[in-house]
């Protein structure tokens, strides 16, 4: 297993702590194991840009291959819009979060409860509290961190990397995907 | 101890010393009695007192815990685990700890507010004598001169000296308040909860004591809404003048400056510069001081060289206050027992010989604990260093900044230690290429904690390096504030507060707290703009105030020229430093009071209820940092005001949020028929977090809807919450069918849109009530 350690130096979590993404499979096989997933996209995955495509982009993708509800925090809803995404929900970071702790919550969708959620793009520190929040008071949900910066608090995070590496991770779980789509 | 259980009750005493009338007292306390107001039910609360309302208010906002660490530390018995639901070895579960650290919190935040007025009155008291009368703006007619005082305590100070037994009663709750979080104290989250808003409005107490004491003592405004404009910004000190630099909340030293330059003729040949809220207390006292900046300028200009003495009093200065002063052969003067320093106390010393020692370098600095000294010494000092000190006058040249930055192996240490995640390396990568312009622009974003340099591993100055690359930015900042007003005035609420509770106004918005933003400070100026133009009433204060005087309007006015500082529809009111925060809480209340008619006097829960349910208010800090800021947030909580705060703000490790899919969570009591109504949320959170300035906006016209609103104020709120929605999301709401409640409350431009919407979601017209969570209101305001 190899070292992840928090973006931010002094974000040091505690006794339960991420599992480091090493393979973009990990992410696969956890969504194939999902019944009832969620993403949830943030500010910044509009503001990303020394990578080929935004962050926001490849969730799009994301969230059609597996296919997931998507909720867009901050004020970003639009952004899906104008890019063709159907189906985003729009709510803060942590009303989101707040009730994903909730056993009894009936879903965006009236389906229930999810048992996955995947962050991509919140504001570090955000983020970690919100996944904080989950990991103490949701244990009927895993929670995934796409973001290229380490977070402690979720059940799988990508480790700390550079924008090149991270897009070369994440274009492979949109390939993945596409080849569990195609039943390949 | 606060409940009147024994009474000595004298009609009349006439003695050869005295004559007393109607004088009651209760357990120490003295209770005025020839006030026709009625005694309320909650004189000086206890701990427990209110937790009854508060619990109404925790039953609707429950709070969402986001614990900053798995464990407890607090005790030997530790480290605890406290993951999914284990329990330390004292029983406490994550919950409990986490509500538990909100209170240190809290009870940090309202003990050094406290502690300020204990301060600031004895000190008052000394000088201008116990009975010196209290006046916040009786000439403008204000005769509810101390809401907060009048509600929590049911008295009526006029003296200073009245001001004394209110500081013992907030002193023994606040020592309560931190007993409960010792190991085998209080055990349950929402019994915390409860005592963090016994911390929240013990804060708001103590603030009001503070700030009516040098209003009427210092002769500060008084509640002027044309309150004289100072300058700010580093731009406007003169750089040919010795510079004295302040810095902290805590006034009296600075105003001893100010009086000793007067005293001594040099009134005009020093300048008198402070950051963070002794200057805004400083510019209230005299128009000639200047601020420099919030909190986050600290190291910035002490870095510049320019301050030739820095004077320190209490709250929110950097520790290494002195670190850094020696770097620059700045002498420091600490001039309270709470922050000393290290330095030697020299009060009894004679000033000449802690002038000679200062300026000749020997000491780094002096700890003088008599105001009228500091006042004496920091301008001696001044003027005997700055011919000295040319040569300081300046941060690295770009040539040393350049060969620093070749030292970066780009481990991105620095990126990791800040706050912002600002993207350092590349700015430090360039610097080394010549190119200092990304280092210029991260001093927009940068908050001055310095974090950087403190991780980087092969000692490259960032921070300075950024203050150099802008130090055409530091030296163009000037701008004007226009000093805190203080109050709000009597008459000021009679011509407001019908259409705020009736929702005419769309609501009050009070910008307040630290400089921790996410992106800079200028996001707090265009918010501010946004609702001042949207004909909100805008508040502010501290170094929220100081940040919205960056912004200019097309003519190079800055907001506070551009707009009236009255406490009406499109104003911008900076009512001071952060104790006076206490009048933004009491304007609130004052409407309950003073439109309508309400008994103030004792009346905590009733006074609330009105508030929560009518008066649309809402707080944003957007940059909290401290405990202060905290126990400000919980004062205003108890009231049933909510209050946002940027992304930072999470890490107060708990929100108070309110689930709009909760049907059951939004009825209240209509107090005419004692039926249960359904309102919708509204307000629908209590404490809440934003990610960015354009969500913090919809949230806050969202957060301005109250159950009372008219059909009209419900419309207007509606449209501005609508429209900005609209503006910053390019799309419709989601939740107008909950906020809707009649067809004519739709705006009407927007009506055939929000028809179609309202029809997909079943909605159907619903009743106004006249809105109460007290079972006990039903039936009573009729009856009247």
């Amino acid at each position: 297993m190899i070292r992840a350690e928090p973006w931010q130096t002094a974000e040091i979590s505690g006794s339960m702590r991420a599992i480091p993404i090493t393979k973009p499979d990990v992410i696969v096989a956890a969504i194939k194991r999902s019944r009832h997933p969620i993403l949830i996209v943030g500010y910044e995955a509009v503001q990303e840009d020394s990578t080929e495509a935004k962050p926001i982009d490849y969730a799009i993708q994301i969230a059609e291959l597996i296919p997931a509800q998507t909720v867009a925090t901050s004020h970003i809803i639009s952004e899906f819009a104008r890019r063709g995404a159907k189906e985003t929900s729009t709510m803060p970071i942590l009303d989101i979060a707040n009730r994903l702790k909730d056993p009894e919550w009936k879903g965006l969708d009236g389906k229930g409860q999810y048992d996955l959620a995947i962050f991509l793009g919140i504001q570090y520190n955000l983020e970690w509290v919100a996944l904080s929040g989950l990991k103490h008071y949701a244990p009927h949900l895993k929670t995934i961190s796409l973001d290229r910066y380490h977070q402690p608090h979720a059940t799988w995070s990508f480790p700390n990397m550079t924008p090149e590496d991270w897009e070369h991770q994440i274009k492979t779980v949109v390939a993945l995907l596409e080849d569990e789509r195609h039943g390949s | 101890m606060p409940r009147k259980d024994v009474h000595l009750r004298l009609e009349e005493l006439k003695t050869d010393l005295t004559e007393i009338k109607g004088l009651e007292i209760a357990i120490g306390r003295i209770i005025e009695e020839e006030w026709a107001e009625p005694m309320g039910p909650t004189p000086y609360p206890s701990v427990t007192t209110l937790r009854e309302w508060d619990q109404k208010l925790l039953k609707k906002y429950k709070p969402m815990y986001l614990p900053y660490c798995d464990s407890c530390c607090l005790c030997t018995m530790g480290k605890c685990d406290l993951t999914r639901g284990k329990r330390g070895a004292c029983g406490l579960d994550m919950s409990s700890q986490q509500s538990r650290i909100v209170l240190l919190a809290a009870s940090m935040g309202s003990a050094t507010h406290t502690s300020h007025a204990r301060h600031l009155v004895e000190h008052l008291i000394n000088k201008y004598g116990t009975d010196f009368p209290l006046d916040v703006g009786k000439s403008v007619g204000i005769e509810v001169e101390a809401p907060l005082i009048r509600l929590v305590c049911g008295v009526r100070p006029r003296t200073l000296g009245d001001l004394e037994p209110i500081l013992g009663y907030l002193e023994s709750q606040i020592t309560q308040l931190l007993a409960a979080t010792h190991t085998g104290q209080e055990g349950n989250a929402l019994d915390f909860e409860s005592k963090v808003f016994h911390a929240g409005m013990l804060d708001l107490v103590g603030m009001e004591v503070a700030d009516i004491a040098q209003i009427s003592a210092l002769g500060l405004p008084k509640a002027d809404p044309e309150a004289p404009l100072a300058e700010i910004g580093a731009g406007t000190v003169d750089l040919t003048k010795p510079t004295i630099l302040v810095i902290g909340h805590n006034v009296p030293s600075a105003v001893e400056i100010i009086d000793h330059l007067d005293k001594s003729g040099l009134q005009d040949k020093v300048e008198v510069t402070g950051i963070c809220c002794t200057a805004h207390d400083l510019t209230r006292y005299d128009q000639r001081a200047k601020i420099i900046g919030p909190i986050s300028w600290q190291l910035r200009y002490i870095r510049s060289g320019i301050p030739d003495v820095i004077v320190v009093d209490e709250q929110c200065i950097r520790s290494d206050v002195l670190v850094e002063a020696q770097k620059t052969r700045t002498p420091v003067i600490a001039s309270s027992e709470k922050n000393c320093l290290g330095l030697r106390d020299r009060t009894d010393h004679e000033a000449g010989e802690i002038v000679a020692d200062l300026v000749n370098g020997k000491d780094p600095g002096a700890l003088l604990l008599d105001p009228a000294k500091v006042g004496e010494v920091a301008v001696r000092v001044a003027v005997g260093i700055a011919p000295q000190r040319t040569r300081f006058k300046a941060v690295p040249d770009i040539a040393e900044t350049v060969k620093e930055a070749k030292r970066c192996t780009q481990c991105n240490d620095c990126r990791r230690a800040c706050p912002n995640n600002m993207p350092i390396p590349e700015a430090i990568n360039e610097a080394a290429r010549g190119n200092i312009n990304k280092l210029a622009d991260l001093y927009d974003v940068c908050i001055g904690c310095d974090r950087c340099e403190s991780a980087c591993p092969n000692h490259i100055r960032v921070h300075t390096a950024i203050a150099r690359a802008a130090e055409g930015k530091l030296r163009g900042e000037r701008s004007k504030i226009r000093v805190g007003r203080g109050a709000i005035q009597d008459v000021e609420i009679r011509n407001v507060g019908a259409p705020i509770v009736l929702g005419e106004i769309p609501g009050v918005i009070a910008l307040v707290g630290c400089a921790n933003y996410p992106r800079g400070g200028r996001e707090v100026a265009e918010i501010a703009h946004e609702f001042i133009k949207r004909r909100y009433i805008v508040v502010s204060s501290g170094c929220s105030a100081m940040s919205i005087a960056v912004e200019k309007d097309s003519e190079g006015k800055s907001l506070y020229e551009a707009y009236p500082g009255t406490f009406e529809a499109g104003g911008l009111i900076n009512v001071g430093s952060c104790v006076s925060n206490a009048h933004i809480a009491g304007a609130a209340i004052k409407i309950a009071n003073i439109f309508a008619k309400r008994s103030l006097r004792a009346n905590y829960e009733e006074i609330a209820d009105y508030i929560h349910n009518r008066v649309g208010a809402v707080g944003l800090a957007w940059g909290a940092i401290t405990q202060k800021a905290a126990s400000i947030a919980s004062g205003f909580w108890r009231l049933g005001v909510p209050v946002v705060v940027g992304p930072h703000g999470s890490k107060y490790r708990r929100m108070l949020l309110g689930r709009r899919d909760k049907e059951e969570d939004w009825y209240v009591y209509d107090a005419r028929t004692g039926g249960q109504v359904y309102t919708g949320p509204a307000p629908e959170h209590l404490f809440c977090t934003a990610e960015t300035k354009e969500e913090a906006m919809v949230m806050m016209a969202k957060l301005c809807l109250r159950p009372n609103d008219t059909t009209k104020g419900r419309m207007i709120k509606l449209s501005n919450y609508i429209d900005m929605h609209r503006k910053f999301y390019g799309v419709m709401p989601d939740d107008l069918q909950q906020y809707v409640r009649r067809e004519s409350e739709i705006p009407i431009t927007m009506k055939d849109e929000i028809i179609k919407i309202l029809k997909e979601s079943n909605w159907q017209e619903r009743p106004t009530p006249d809105p109460t969570l007290l079972l006990r209101m039903i039936g009573v305001r009729k009856a009247k």
